[in-house]
């Protein structure tokens, strides 16, 4: 299982990119990090999700 | 590059970091003093946190906004009505150099952008993200975490509208990472943007970075 924003889910072997396409998150306004690290927007498809990951994504909105 | 103010009838440089010593502590005014913050937009984030911080005499504020002070800012944002029209960077470098004559201002009127980040941020020990548009956002927040992780960031996100003040807090999502604000908020509709809370969240980002400087963190 993957905890991602305090949920388990069950996406281990897909990738970031797989698991956000299953989402309602609007890629241009998000940022992840998995086990304490950003993921850079351009490792999205390549970045595989493994068991016992932690993985958060803050999606931001708009107003300041 | 650094211009200090030249101003009327203020208290003496001495007197001043006298005053704000017996306020602080020596060791963590010498802490405020000392530090470089960048602000990335002048708006009703940026400006409330530069006021605040330059209130708490730190030393350096980089201030970075490409936009005009306009009569829809003044709601919320700490600009006056005879500045209508001016450079938001020079606007509150201005108004910052009447609260704290002896702080040090840097401006740059530029956009933000992935390839400038970088060179505008590498002097600042720490950046306070606060701009407006939520694409804007996430892309200043990827950037800085990818290209300059050493850098410690407050970011906000979710402020608008009259929700509960106690809905907005601060989150440290990563080690050198914080998000303020109530993250679902957003301006939609008539009801945007309202200065107690806005402010609110401002203060968050502000008290995050003074908290930081004085080495008290959460976990």
């Amino acid at each position: 299982m993957i905890k991602i924003n305090g949920m388990s889910c069950d996406v281990a072997g897909k990738t970031l990119a797989e698991y956000l396409a299953t989402t309602n998150f609007n890629l241009a306004r998000i940022a992840v990090e998995k086990n304490g690290d950003v993921v850079p927007k351009a490792q999205y498809e390549t970045t595989v999700l493994e068991d016992g990951d932690t993985v958060e994504v803050v999606s931001f909105v708009g107003g300041g | 590059m650094w211009e200090v103010a030249e101003l009327g009838n203020i208290p003496e440089k001495e007197v001043w970091y006298r005053t704000l010593e017996a306020r602080h502590g020596k060791e963590l005014q010498e802490k405020f003093s000392e530090a470089t913050v960048a602000i990335c937009g002048l708006g009703g984030l940026g400006s409330n946190i530069a006021v605040a911080l330059a209130r708490a005499g730190v030393g350096k504020l980089i201030l970075i906004d490409f936009d005009r002070v306009d009569i829809s800012n003044l709601h919320r944002q700490q600009y006056k009505a005879v500045q209508v029209g001016q450079c938001k960077t020079e606007a509150l470098a201005e108004n910052l150099r009447e609260i704290s004559p002896y702080g040090l201002f840097q401006t740059y009127t530029t956009k933000i952008t992935e390839e400038n980040l970088q060179e505008l941020l590498k002097e600042a020990d720490i950046i306070c993200e606060a701009f407006d548009d939520a694409e804007e956002k996430a892309m200043l927040v990827n950037g800085i975490l990818e290209k300059l992780p050493e850098k410690y960031l407050v970011s906000a996100s979710g402020m608008a509208g009259l929700g509960p003040a106690n809905d907005i807090r601060t989150r440290r999502v990563m080690k050198r990472f914080y998000l303020c604000g109530d993250e679902v908020s957003e301006v939609r509709g008539e009801l945007g943007l309202i200065s107690s809370r806005v402010m609110l969240c401002a203060a968050h980002q502000a008290h995050t970075v003074l908290r930081i400087l004085a080495g008290v963190q959460e976990e």
